[in-house]
């Protein structure tokens, strides 16, 4: 018989939404290595690279699914609906990015400038501590559950989210840089390709802005 | 009376199945938060229940059972027919047990309590006649109903939010824990003992003046706080535990508290349900045993309180003990500073229902104590649909309970003259 006080409990939304995370992180830390083997111009390592990163994503899109079949509507929680749906949006985003990233430079087989290689790296690795970040935030979560939402735990986060957005200017200095180094040789390189790279360029960028959001999305859960 | 040895054999097997049923299904639910707070093994939860809900039956479950066994009908308009009040109450207490089973199988989440008020109601109206029932006394116990849930939530409410300012929102949570949940202790051995001691023991016939009462109480809250802050020194502290949840260390404090809260609950749930399956064996007795009179002053004979104290003992043992691990492996969502104010809260609210005689829903309580806490934002996911289910089987229940009594009621009638 379906007991009534086991029945009262549903499926806390906490621990899911943070193993989507730390999927989504794993996607993104994988772009690395990937850098690495495209710098090196090693496309086998870097096909098998994102072989890994495809099979992560379709991992973490797997545990979205499943979180939002429990959420339903009729869900009492310590936290809204929306914004949880919103976090898990964010989330699934920093993982399509980072997908994305790599199944472009691997389709066109992109060629780095060498002057621009080391910023781009750089750039990059700021992008996966943005996210990083975002996941140590993400996993405050229970944390917060824990405190009710309020008190030192609230603090504790928001410092937290304050260094997100502190890693994430760093990505947009950087990104300036990337690109005004692009800027200064894209003369004498196929128009199509600097297209292409200046392409990259920002969807690395995006990479810390939706860092930065999945922290900000969180940051709503702490105001009410 | 003709058939008397028939009657107290037929009442003590009735009463002796609801019991067993209240301990196999019902103990499970007030248990079952201890365990899914990870505060108690199964085997712990167990031996608590075993002890308390008996302790609670014998202790302070009088008062309920007078209750049922005669405050909800007027006994001087049946003196004339005692043998219809004999043939009503067995009639309820299988009406009552058929229902439960039927319920159970259906997956519904019906009460004991509301089984059994409903059929000694329904027997009473339909098969004798409306003027026996009390039906102002029947109003109070039905609004006991609706305040009870409402009550435990609020007091878990208030409960959880003093525990999240005092300790969980603080900057040294585990500092403040040490600190505060002794005072926790006391409370929940304050509490139960006092209502206890002024409301519950008045079939021990101990004579005590308010103060007195008063001061045992703060003694066995004393007491109670003493053992735990000694539980609480033996602790072991793991600071590498609060590496990935940072509360891990406080939680253990609190499942200490759990623990404690644990036995108030069995205790509570032993007082209050016990009633359901006794109170009717108690009326048959009283009747055959005084040649057929309905003897309002007779006194409650502690055995009766024993025979369902045994009977819920063995439900649990036999059956209750598989319901307990399902419910407990289901709600870890529950930790133990959770579970403490929801279960205090619940257990406070039906150990004062206790002493005034109201029967009352434990499992209802206890979901109204839990919304309590989920309003405080205390947990994170909660199954409203639940609430609505229990409201539906509520309304169900009593017409049902009704209805069967006055078949068996009928049918036993035929039987017998």
């Amino acid at each position: 018989m379906p007991n009534p006080i086991y029945s009262l409990f549903g499926k806390s939304p906490v621990k899911p939404l943070q193993k989507h995370m730390a999927k989504a992180q794993a996607c993104v830390a994988q772009l690395e290595p990937f850098f690495d083997a495209v710098i090196s111009k090693d496309w086998d390592k870097a096909n098998s690279i994102y072989n890994e990163i495809d099979q992560l994503e379709s991992k973490a899109d797997a545990i979205k699914t499943k979180l939002r079949l429990n959420l339903p509507k009729g869900l009492f929680s310590s936290m809204s609906r929306r914004d949880l749906l919103g976090v898990l949006n964010m989330q699934d985003n920093i993982a399509d990015k980072a997908k994305d990233i790599a199944g472009l430079i691997l389709g066109r087989q992109m060629d780095l400038p060498e002057s621009i290689a080391l910023s781009m790296k750089e750039f990059v690795v700021r992008g996966i501590d943005a996210s990083s970040q975002a996941e140590k935030v993400v996993n405050e979560l229970d944390e917060l559950v824990e405190t009710g939402f309020r008190g030192a735990q609230v603090k504790l986060v928001n410092n937290m989210i304050e260094t997100l957005g502190k890693i994430e200017s760093d990505t947009d200095a950087i990104q300036i840089e990337v690109r005004a180094k692009l800027f200064a040789v894209e003369k004498d390189l196929p128009p199509v390709d600097v297209m292409f790279l200046y392409r990259i360029i920002e969807w690395i960028g995006d990479l810390g802005d939706i860092a930065q959001s999945v922290g900000s999305r969180l940051q709503l859960m702490l105001a009410k | 009376m003709e058939y008397a040895t028939i009657f107290i054999i037929l009442a003590c097997l009735f009463g002796f199945f609801m019991a067993w049923g209240v301990g196999a299904n019902d103990v499970a639910n007030a248990m079952g938060t201890s365990v899914g707070s990870g505060a108690l093994t199964i085997k712990q939860a167990i031996i608590i229940a075993t002890i308390f809900e008996f302790a609670g039956a014998y202790l302070a479950g009088g008062q309920v059972t007078q209750t049922i066994r005669k405050g909800m009908l007027d006994a001087s308009a049946l003196s004339g027919s005692p043998e219809l009040m004999v043939y009503g109450m067995l009639a309820a207490l299988l009406a009552a047990g058929v229902w439960l089973m039927v319920a159970s199988r259906m997956g519904w989440p019906v009460s004991t309590t509301h089984s059994i008020v409903g059929a000694i109601v329904g027997f009473a109206a339909f098969g004798i006649g409306m003027e026996v029932v009390k039906w102002d006394k029947v109003g109070s116990i039905v609004m006991s109903w609706v305040v009870s849930p409402v009550l435990a939530g609020t007091i878990a409410y208030l409960l959880f939010v003093s525990v999240q300012r005092l300790i969980l929102q603080t900057k040294k949570p585990l500092e403040k824990a040490k600190q505060y949940v002794p005072f926790y202790m006391f409370l929940v051995g304050f509490i139960v003992s006092l209502v206890t001691l002024t409301k519950g023991l008045k079939h021990l016939k101990l004579e005590l003046s308010l103060e007195t009462n008063y001061l045992i109480a703060v003694g066995i809250g004393i007491i109670i706080m003493l053992i735990g802050m000694i539980a609480i020194k033996r602790l072991k502290f793991d600071p590498d535990a609060d590496e990935d949840f940072h509360f891990t260390n406080v939680e253990k404090i609190f499942g200490v508290l759990m623990m404690i809260t644990a036995c108030a609950m069995a205790f509570a749930h032993g007082s209050n349900d016990v009633a359901n399956a006794i109170g009717p064996v108690a009326a048959v007795l009283s009747i055959v045993n005084s040649g057929g009179e309905i003897a309002q002053k007779a006194p409650l004979s502690p055995w009766i309180l024993m025979l369902g104290g045994a009977g819920i003992v063995v439900g649990l043992v036999t059956y209750g003990h598989k319901v307990i691990a399902t419910v407990g492996t289901g709600i870890t969502q529950l930790t133990p500073s959770r579970g403490f104010a929801a279960t205090l809260a619940a257990a406070t609210t039906v150990v004062v229902a206790s002493g005034f005689g109201l029967p009352i829903s434990t499992t209802h309580t206890l979901v109204g104590a839990v919304l309590g806490v989920g309003i405080a934002r205390g947990i994170a996911a909660l199954n409203l649909r639940m609430v609505q289910t229990i409201f539906i089987s509520w309304i169900v229940t009593l017409p049902a309970g009704a209805i069967l009594a006055i078949i068996f009621f009928v049918i036993l009638k035929g039987v017998f003259s």
